[in-house]
């Protein structure tokens, strides 16, 4: 059985279908999802449209198809996935498809971000449609050329079958298909008909990774390129007075020595241009430089003082309140409140900040690893007061992105710096500038306050104090919002200078551990069994008519008794301690058991137990993938993650010094999926959050102490009782 | 500048640069080599690395004055066609995510295999903790050095 759906393309938007020169057919689709829940992204980048897709394909003569994949790929795998969907649709052969990145568009294209886990939900019923649609112009074109009615034909696997049995391929009939009327209803398949989605894909680049071809923005070089070292202020706070560049500029291969910053001339950043990356940063080093006073130098000390003032104030906005929680205090038997804090963090994408900027009369050419090329390509375009048709952007292979790339900072650097130099320069950040020019995940408490009152949960009020921004969107409408009578969040900021932004999940990265670890002690403090308290606790949330609570309890029940299931919770093997989690965020459902052992006197995370809902696997290699990825970063910065200030200047900026997780602590990640037919979700994000929580449960199991601060590492004895 | 003689890949090339310059960076911008990857330039984390005769070294901390005479081997070098066991390991489980790092890793495991063909999970795991994976496709590595070395075995 297919499903019939009305064609949501407009003849307008297949005005660029067209013949190729060449032979064959360009597709071209401008296309809007289904999506209504629009889902908010910090506010950085608030203005990015998350409801608009669009793709091309091309098909030669001889049946080749080429997909271009319009998104960024940071190494979560769209890339393959995405051109997977619309082949699925459009029935040819996995193995006959060449995909290609597509580059910036901002005439065709209009969601060309890789950001919030959003590209596969979003792009889901766009691609079905984009390759539903272009099979029955080719079948329409084919049922012409016999002509018989075209609901006499089929097609498969990129041939073509009419009711004698007699075949064409795709390739005969493109360059009639390319110039017919769109449908106006296409049949999208039944999902047990589906050969290639939930089909192990590889990697699409996986050729090139391996053999150390050029895909990243820093294998990127053209003709007479400069390469560009910059000079930033040693400190957030710091403006620069005056440098002195004789040393520099009498350098091997230094070609120009440029301040800028501000795209008006002047600017506290000073860039050297040599012919090689070596003779630039050496050069980079012999720059003296003086430096005055701006702001205010802030060190960690006095944002744990501020962030404990917030969360001690009144200053709070709320952003969800149900209930009375002040009366469910006053009525409590028993009130719990426990402080949990969590420290900034670099983004550390193994490819550090690159970018490389072509400015000239006619054209600007920007070529680098971007998560948000079309934003980036505007403040470009409205920075050197230019407009957007001179801008010409194409995505690399990105070396990790985790938020970072989300903010063109560096792409504005390269775009200045060959304005001002008129010529091609490359920018490209060593480690240490990497780490200390970041634009970090803040570092943020959360105090949590729970009533308690004959064997449950009466009040529940979460607080939460950040630097620069709060929790967005619907995160304050995750659970345990719904579960509960009296819940109430409550967010307050400090504005610092020095920069954050979104981190891989942003806020339930660490809210996550919070929030789960504090349901475990509440769970201790009940006396009642940790999984079964969220379970009766979900069954309040099921028929819920609040719009805003958007995780589903059955989906929360399936993969809380999937993972209890797998991981043999209910009957632990002897010295093995189990931590138990179940979190939604970023659309997918996810629920996660870590085991620790006890090791030569040291708590040791073996492995992870993950459950998951994202509905279809649309690549289940792929999506392995990003679960194992994804788990073990989460255990990586919850155990070592550790970023702190002194003065305005970060006290370490490269990796003889921070920490990341390494082979021998990684545990080992065992994934079942909930098995059912609903739209895929992603999978980029949603199961980093639980980690953390599900290895400081176990910790405590293992050690008798609870984990209340992040870094683990530094903090697994501490022990802190108030309620 | 001074001009080095290097043998890389079997080839021997010429190189004007100052003496003090990283075999990376001449690799990575004298010889277009962009395989070999920068990472931390402090030799943390194993992007960098590639074989001097035979042995996995960090290539961002070796000066090129003190390479020449020796044989260097990058993942553009590993194999003709990209079907060193490592890497045709690589490709059966699908090991990378954004994939920056992965080259170092294979010419990490490829000389421990050369020297270990029968390790243990545990020598896997030594053997490559001084690469850093930031996607932490951890899981996938060890498992495509063990799958490596079965084929290298048969």
């Amino acid at each position: 059985m297919s499903t019939t759906i009305s064609n949501s393309f407009s003849r307008r938007a297949f005005l660029r279908t067209s013949s190729l020169a060449g032979g064959g057919m360009l597709i071209g689709f401008n296309l809007f999802t289904a999506c209504k829940d629009e889902v908010k992204m910090p506010v950085d980048i608030a203005s990015l449209n998350f409801n608009d897709f669009n793709a091309f394909i091309k098909i030669a003569d001889n049946g080749m198809v080429t997909i271009y994949s319009p998104n960024p790929e940071i190494g979560q795998g769209v890339k393959t996935s995405m051109p997977m969907i619309i082949a699925e649709e459009l029935d040819v052969p996995w193995d006959q498809v060449h995909v290609e990145q597509g580059i910036l568009n901002t005439k065709d294209y209009t969601r060309q971000v890789a950001g919030g886990s959003q590209s596969i939900r979003h792009g889901w019923d766009a691609l079905r449609q984009t390759g539903a649609t272009a099979k029955q112009m080719l079948i329409n074109a084919a049922a012409a050329k016999w002509g018989v009615d075209a609901s006499e034909c089929s097609a498969s696997g990129g041939v073509i079958t009419n009711a004698k049995g007699e075949t064409l391929g795709y390739g005969d009939v493109v360059k009639e298909a390319s110039i017919l009327d769109v449908p106006e209803k296409v049949a999208l398949k039944d999902p047990k008909d589906y050969t290639i989605i939930g089909t192990d894909a590889g990697n699409v680049d996986i050729a090139k990774i391996v053999t150390g071809k050029p895909l990243f923005g820093l294998d990127y070089k053209t003709e007479g390129m400069a390469i560009a070292a910059v000079l930033r202020p040693p400190a957030f706070g710091k403006k620069l007075e005056s440098f002195d560049d004789s040393s520099a500029k009498k350098m091997e291969g230094v070609i120009d020595v440029i301040r800028f910053g501000d795209f008006k001339g002047g600017g506290d950043k000073v860039a050297v241009l040599a012919n090689t990356t070596w003779q630039a940063m050496k050069a980079k080093e012999a720059l003296s430089a003086e430096w005055s006073d701006g702001t205010p130098m802030e060190s960690t000390s006095n944002h744990d003082k501020l962030l404990t003032d917030l969360l001690d104030g009144n200053t709070f906005e709320t952003l969800r309140k149900d209930g009375d929680v002040k009366k469910a205090f006053r009525n409590a038997d028993q009130v719990v409140e426990r402080t949990y804090e969590s420290p900034f963090l670099p983004h550390n994408c193994m490819e550090p900040m690159n970018f490389y900027a072509n400015v000239s009369t006619d054209k600007i050419h920007l070529v680098g690893p971007i998560q948000t090329p079309e934003r980036t390509a505007g403040r470009v375009a409205e920075q050197l007061k230019r407009n957007i048709e001179d801008v010409h952007l194409e995505m690399t292979r990105m070396g990790g992105g985790f938020g970072r790339r989300l903010y063109g900072d560096f792409v504005m650097e390269a775009a200045e710096i060959s304005h001002l130099a008129k010529k091609p320069v490359k920018v490209v950040y060593s480690r240490e500038d990497d780490m200390a020019a970041g634009i970090y995940r803040p570092a943020i408490k959360y105090r949590i306050k729970a009533a308690l009152k004959d064997g449950k949960i009466t009040g529940y009020h979460l607080k939460e104090a950040s630097i620069n921004s709060n929790m967005y969107g619907l995160i304050p409408n995750f659970f345990p919002a719904g579960a509960l009578e009296n819940y109430q969040v409550d967010v307050a900021k400090y504005d610092s200078n020095i920069t954050t932004g979104a981190w891989r999940a942003p806020y339930t990265n660490f809210l996550s551990f919070a929030e789960q670890s504090f349901f475990d002690e509440i769970a201790e403090a009940l006396e009642v069994d940790p999984v079964q308290m969220r379970l009766d606790m979900l069954q309040k949330v099921k028929g819920t008519t609040d719009e805003r609570i958007q995780y589903s309890a059955e989906r929360m029940e399936d993969v809380i008794n999937l993972a209890v299931e797998k991981s043999g919770y209910r009957n632990p093997k002897d010295g093995v301690y189990q931590g138990f989690c179940a979190y939604y965020c970023h659309n997918t459902h996810v629920a996660e058991v870590a085991d620790v052992v006890i090791e030569n006197n040291e708590p040791v995370v073996k492995k992870v137990t993950v459950a998951v809902d994202c509905g279809i696997v649309v690549n289940p290699l792929g999506a392995l993938n990003q679960i194992e990825g994804g788990v073990v970063d989460g255990v990586g910065h919850s155990m070592y993650g550790n970023f702190t200030f002194k003065d305005g200047v970060p006290e370490v900026n490269n990796y003889d010094r921070y920490r990341l997780i390494r082979m021998k602590e990684a545990p080992k990640v065992e994934t079942h999926f909930v098995k059912n037919t609903l739209s895929p979700t992603g999978l980029g994000e949603p199961t980093l959050p639980p980690a953390g929580a599900a290895v400081s449960i176990a910790m405590k199991k293992a050690t008798g102490n609870r984990i209340y601060k992040q870094p683990f590492i530094s903090n697994m004895a501490e022990r802190e009782i108030i309620g | 500048m001074p001009t080095y003689t290097l043998k890389i890949n079997g080839e021997d090339r010429s190189v004007d640069v100052s003496s003090d310059t990283p075999l990376l960076w001449a690799l990575r911008d004298h010889m277009d080599l962009v395989g070999t990857k920068y990472g931390c330039g402090i030799g943390q984390c194993g992007a960098c690395n590639v074989h001097v005769d035979g042995n996995a070294i960090q290539s961002c901390l070796v000066p090129v004055a003190q390479m020449e005479g020796k044989a260097i081997t990058t993942i553009e070098g590993l194999s003709e066609d990209g079907t060193h066991p490592v890497q045709e390991a690589w490709k059966e489980v699908d090991v990378p995510q954004c994939g920056y790092c992965q080259a170092g890793q294979i010419m990490t495991a490829s000389s421990f295999l050369d020297k270990n063909p029968n390790p243990t999970e545990d020598e896997i795991k030594s053997a490559m903790h001084g690469n850093i994976c930031r996607c932490a496709a951890y899981n996938r590595i060890q498992q495509a050095v063990a799958l490596a070395a079965e084929k290298m075995g048969e």
